[in-house]
């Protein structure tokens, strides 16, 4: 067998990655006006300390509507791809570590096996002093899939498994809060 | 539907852990819980494509993005986008932001006193070829102190986004230069135990890619996670 190349390391993004990643523009995934529940999604990111964040960068990817990824690698030739949902956002925190994305509501995905996984956003999370990406996902708590998801369902403690899940708010946008690190600690995925 | 196979695990050491306490700034962000172990799904196999360039055009030359040249050791910085099969990965964006040759970078959080470059912005993106091939011309960053401990210098170097075939193959990482006395002292370099993989992270200067009264040439390569041998259907025990 060919010898494997080693991957290269992760390195932080650094307090200076606006320069080369910021584009407010991805922080509404709905440019394309694809088909779906519009929906807004919102929240904090806070250290260990509790402090806010401001130097956090978010990256989204999601199914569309039907539950289809616009990817090379998704072959569900039954549910409609559409071309002008990418399905990819981004959003940083602003000095206060608050951040705000706009997308639609992804449909449910196949999982291993003959699994379902509920309605969910992928999320890798880079932030000075982090250096390497953490994953997590965004589900929402009017989904009742959530109660068959595979991820979900792993999770028994109750408090840990309800970081995942996005909440709807008096305006309407979902609440997804980041704590990094302590008290309500948000599980991050090793995927 | 046939499952694609999963994402190869990391091995041990060749990542930087999240709590590396020489870099202060972990201290605080590092998640204390360990993270919960999923096995990969369609969610964690796809990611987006490049190749209908909805990402915005090619940026490769950061030495022509102003009225004048900026100052500084200019350089050519090019490599290929590969798996750990030697695969070449097409169609990726790649990003790079970067400081001047001053070390100062065009943000408004830089204070430090060194100058700006009114001719050199430093961000610059490329989607790889058909080989997985990038190519960009930029000046030489400067090295600059942070405050991580007193007197305290980064070596030079870019930073870089590349995306590859999977969500999780998704990196994020810094290139630094060959020869750099400031790598033995920098916690960000340091933090990947396993020195083989480490040193991915320092470019090779490369006299055939020099133009000769014009600029120095430098070669890297990133590797991205590859295919697991297995298909993951083929070992699904449980979830």
């Amino acid at each position: 067998m060919a010898t494997k190349l080693i991957p290269t390391p992760g390195q932080t993004v650094g307090p200076f990655f606006a320069l080369g990643l910021d584009r407010p523009e991805w922080a509404d995934m709905t440019r394309g006006n694809p088909a779906g529940e519009r929906i807004v999604i919102e929240g904090e990111v806070r250290d260990g300390d509790g402090a806010p964040v401001p130097d956090a960068i978010i990256e989204l990817w999601q199914a569309n509507a039907a539950g289809r990824y616009n990817s090379p690698a998704d072959d569900q030739a039954d549910k409609p791809l559409e071309p002008n949902f990418i399905g990819f956002g981004r959003a940083s925190t602003d000095g206060q570590g608050r951040f705000k994305v706009t997308t639609v509501k992804p449909g449910p995905v196949p999982g291993r096996g003959n699994a379902l996984q509920a309605p969910h956003i992928n999320v890798a999370f880079f932030a000075r002093g982090l250096l390497k990406q953490l994953f997590t996902r965004i589900y929402f708590a009017d989904e009742a899939g959530n109660a068959g998801d595979p991820l979900l369902t792993s999770i028994d403690d109750e408090a840990v498994r309800n970081t995942l899940v996005a909440r709807r708010g008096e305006g309407g946008a979902y609440r997804f809060d980041f704590i990094l690190q302590g008290k309500n600690e948000t599980a991050f995925l090793d995927l | 539907m046939a499952e694609p196979p999963a994402y190869a695990r990391h091995r041990a050491g060749a990542q930087p852990p999240y709590l590396y306490p020489d870099y202060a700034s972990t201290v605080k962000r590092a998640p204390r819980r360990g993270p919960i172990r999923f096995e990969h799904t369609l969610s964690e196999i796809t990611a987006p494509s490049f190749s209908s360039g909805w990402a915005g055009p090619a940026a490769t030359d950061l030495t022509k993005q102003h009225k004048g040249e900026p100052l500084g050791e200019r350089i050519i910085v090019t490599g290929r986008i590969l798996d750990e099969d030697g695969r070449p990965i097409p169609n990726t964006l790649v990003e790079l932001w970067q400081c001047n040759a001053a070390g100062r970078y065009h943000h408004p959080v830089d204070q430090h006193d060194a100058p700006l470059d009114p001719n050199f912005t430093g961000a610059g993106q490329a989607i790889t070829d058909g080989e997985g091939r990038y190519r960009f011309v930029t000046i030489k960053p400067g090295a600059y102190p942070w405050r991580n401990a007193p007197n305290a210098w980064r070596p030079a170097h870019l930073h870089f986004g590349v995306f590859g075939g999977g969500f999780v193959t998704r990196l994020i990482t810094q290139m630094y230069f060959p020869g750099d006395p400031l790598l033995q002292y920098d916690p960000i370099y340091r933090s990947t135990a396993d020195e083989a993989a480490r040193v991915r992270l320092i470019a090779e200067y490369d006299p055939n890619l020099s133009e000769a009264e014009w600029a120095l040439g430098y070669s890297f390569d990133m590797v991205l996670r590859g295919r697991e041998a297995t298909p993951f259907e083929a070992k699904a025990d449980g979830h």
